[in-house]
């Protein structure tokens, strides 16, 4: 799997490619800025893309804009963005073109290597994979929603995994549940909250985030 | 007519938002000029009384020595003031803007303190001086004005007179070689009246405003008072801002220490440990591993919370606009945010607003009980200039009653604002709805 790194400390990138080299990807450009970083991904069109939200010469949301851009001319060029901190606003925006194959995590997140790795190659293959401090803040958001109040507590544990933008059976996992009670779990969730239910992971991640947003 | 002799002054603040522009006559015509002219000879009573306060006042500061002045002159400066202040505010209507009282703050203590401090306040010998110059200027702005009304109504009515009286008066208007023989030749004088009447007609207003001006330039602070005000209030200010830095950089050196630092420590210790128990216990050291990871995660998540309190990454990345708007998005309650900005504002000015209604919303989730929510920011630049003010109101449904004065919440904000010369004002009756106002002047760049 080719995949383009985007950091601007030399520290982070490094331990970026050490861990992405280790983990069977072929690491076909790692840069520092954003011009850099919209060079790469026009010219590499790589299967994933790592990329800091704050990268030089602004030093502000840089890697986040760059992202957005060249995913208006490349369609759901799968990226995953990294960030110190995790804003709504930013999630919204890089889920806004509705094309899906997006992940926005916290760093914190790479230090479960193995968890990590597995979303960006979730993200790889047009999943959407969202920060659960991002999800919890949404739940938090609707926490009045009487549509949500009516959910079981198991049902809430997968809507918000679901949300996290995990697989059927990835939720299976992480429960000690069959799939199928997952299926049925979430089937139970989509008739609840008045969403239609669909087998594609990627656009029933959509719908759940779009219903939580409000 | 419509003037009832009483003596009554205009009441109302003039800083309720409710005023003309400056220069703007609230109305317009006749209806005004006739309560010109009853303020006129208000003012012209009000000119004896203050001649009578002046002789009161004269009289109990030269029996001071006598210990009964000193009451005496602490009662007759409070009616001197007392007065004055409704001058200020006559003239504050007249003129659409404020007219400052100049006294200096009275020091608690007994009455020879007092007065004292009534002695050596300059603002004090100028109400005197006003007194003196009033009972005279008076008659040169308000009372011509009065005069003028009065010559038109005598003329007017000569030919009355003229029947009325005995013949040794009213006969010889214009001095001796013009002598009116009887009631015929009179009605002479009366084209008289209109000229007098559209005389102060025309002159009412000017003369009024002349008579505000005169009490404004006597009354209202001088520029060195200003200055003094000005320079107390800064001071008090600058220590207000420099101890909430203290304790600020306080906190933040304190969260470092037990927080991150401690778990950065606790991370090396175990990652020590590990490395000596490499060649012999493999399990004990899978088990370290994990906690360092661990140990990583919460010194990441404290130095995160610590940032987001002393500068919040997304206000560096997209401004204020952005940054209210992820702080609406992490609203429990619905909240609108509405902006009306040029574009980035100074740093300094951006991090204060943030912080300001960061914490009114802080305030209004806490204790307002709202289903909604509404942030409004606004920039206003002076005309001709880069600078300008910006204007930002939190308003909610809920509940109201929030005072500036009661809780910490809104004083803590007002401080904050005070640093940069800025105000706030709460419009919160009981019951809601609620509107926090605040005010920071800034240059826009």
């Amino acid at each position: 799997m080719r995949i383009v790194i985007a950091e601007d400390l030399a520290l982070l990138r490094e331990g970026l490619i050490r861990i992405f080299q280790a983990n069977g990807f072929e690491v076909v450009d790692a840069v520092d800025n954003g011009p850099s970083l919209i060079r790469a991904l026009t010219t590499h069109r790589p299967d994933v893309a790592v990329v800091d939200v704050r990268l030089p010469p602004t030093f502000t949301d840089e890697g986040l804009r760059a992202v957005i851009d060249v995913r208006k001319r490349i369609p759901g060029l799968p990226v995953v963005v990294l960030s110190q901190y995790v804003e709504q606003l930013y999630a919204r925006e890089l889920m806004s073109d509705r094309a899906g194959a997006v992940g926005y995590l916290l760093k914190d997140r790479v230090l479960d290597v193995g968890q990590f790795v597995a979303g960006v190659r979730q993200v790889a293959a047009g999943s959407t994979v969202m920060d659960p401090d991002v999800v919890g803040a949404l739940l938090t958001h609707r926490s009045a929603d009487p549509l949500l109040l009516e959910l079981t507590p198991r049902e809430h544990e997968v809507l918000t995994l679901m949300a996290q933008g995990r697989s059927n059976a990835a939720i299976a996992g992480r429960m000690f549940v069959s799939e199928k009670t997952v299926s049925k779990h979430s089937y139970n969730i989509f008739t609840k909250l008045g969403l239609e239910p669909s087998e594609d992971d990627n656009r029933r991640i959509l719908a759940v985030l779009a219903y939580l947003e409000g | 007519m419509t003037h009832t002799g009483e003596r009554h002054f205009p009441r109302g603040t003039p800083q309720s938002g409710e005023r003309p522009a400056p220069g703007v006559a609230p109305r317009a015509g006749l209806a005004q000029r006739v309560s010109l002219l009853g303020w006129s000879l208000v003012l012209l009573l009000g000119a004896v009384l203050g001649f009578g306060l002046l002789t009161l006042w004269i009289t109990s500061v030269t029996v001071v020595v006598l210990w009964v002045g000193i009451p005496l002159t602490l009662l007759s400066t409070v009616l001197v003031r007392w007065f004055a202040d409704l001058h200020r505010q006559w003239a504050a209507d007249r003129l659409g803007e404020p007219v400052a009282r100049p006294y200096l703050p009275t020091p608690d203590g007994g009455w020879p303190m007092r007065l004292g401090a009534i002695l050596r306040d300059p603002a004090t010998w100028r109400d005197w001086a006003w007194l003196v110059a009033n009972s005279i200027t008076g008659w040169f702005t308000y009372g011509l004005s009065f005069l003028l009304f009065l010559c038109g109504v005598f003329y007017l009515a000569y030919p009355l007179l003229f029947a009325l009286t005995p013949p040794q008066v009213f006969r010889t208007p214009l001095g001796n070689g013009f002598r009116l023989h009887s009631v015929q030749e009179s009605f002479a004088m009366v084209p008289l009246g209109p000229v007098f009447l559209l005389l102060w007609y025309t002159t009412a207003e000017r003369l009024a405003n002349l008579s505000a001006l005169v009490i404004r330039s006597l009354l209202a602070p001088t520029a060195q008072t200003q200055l003094r005000a000005r320079v107390a209030q800064l001071a008090a200010s600058r220590a207000e801002t420099v101890d909430t830095q203290a304790g600020e950089l306080r906190r933040i050196e304190r969260d470092l220490h037990d927080g991150a630092q401690a778990r950065l420590v606790s991370l090396g210790m175990s990652l020590g440990l590990a490395e000596q128990l490499l060649p012999d216990d493999p399990q004990a050291v899978q088990q370290l591993l994990a906690e360092a990871r661990a140990s990583t995660s919460s010194a990441l998540a404290e130095l995160r919370d610590l940032v987001r309190g002393i500068h919040p990454p997304v206000l560096a990345d997209r401004g204020l606009d952005g940054a209210l708007q992820a702080l609406a998005l992490a609203n429990p309650i619905p909240t609108t945010v509405v902006t009306r900005l040029p574009g980035r504002l100074p740093a300094p000015v951006e991090s204060a607003a943030y912080f300001v209604v960061a914490e009114a919303l802080a305030n209004a989730i806490k204790h307002a009980q709202a289903r909604h929510i509404q942030i409004t920011v606004e920039f206003t630049p002076h005309p001709g200039t880069t600078a300008g003010s910006l204007t930002m109101r939190v308003s909610d449904d809920g509940r109201g009653g929030a005072r500036p004065d009661g809780g910490t919440g809104l004083r803590g904000i007002a401080r904050r604002l005070a640093a940069f010369d800025g105000t706030l004002t709460a419009d919160s009756p009981p019951g809601g709805p609620t509107e926090i106002r605040m005010s920071l002047p800034c240059a826009s760049s």
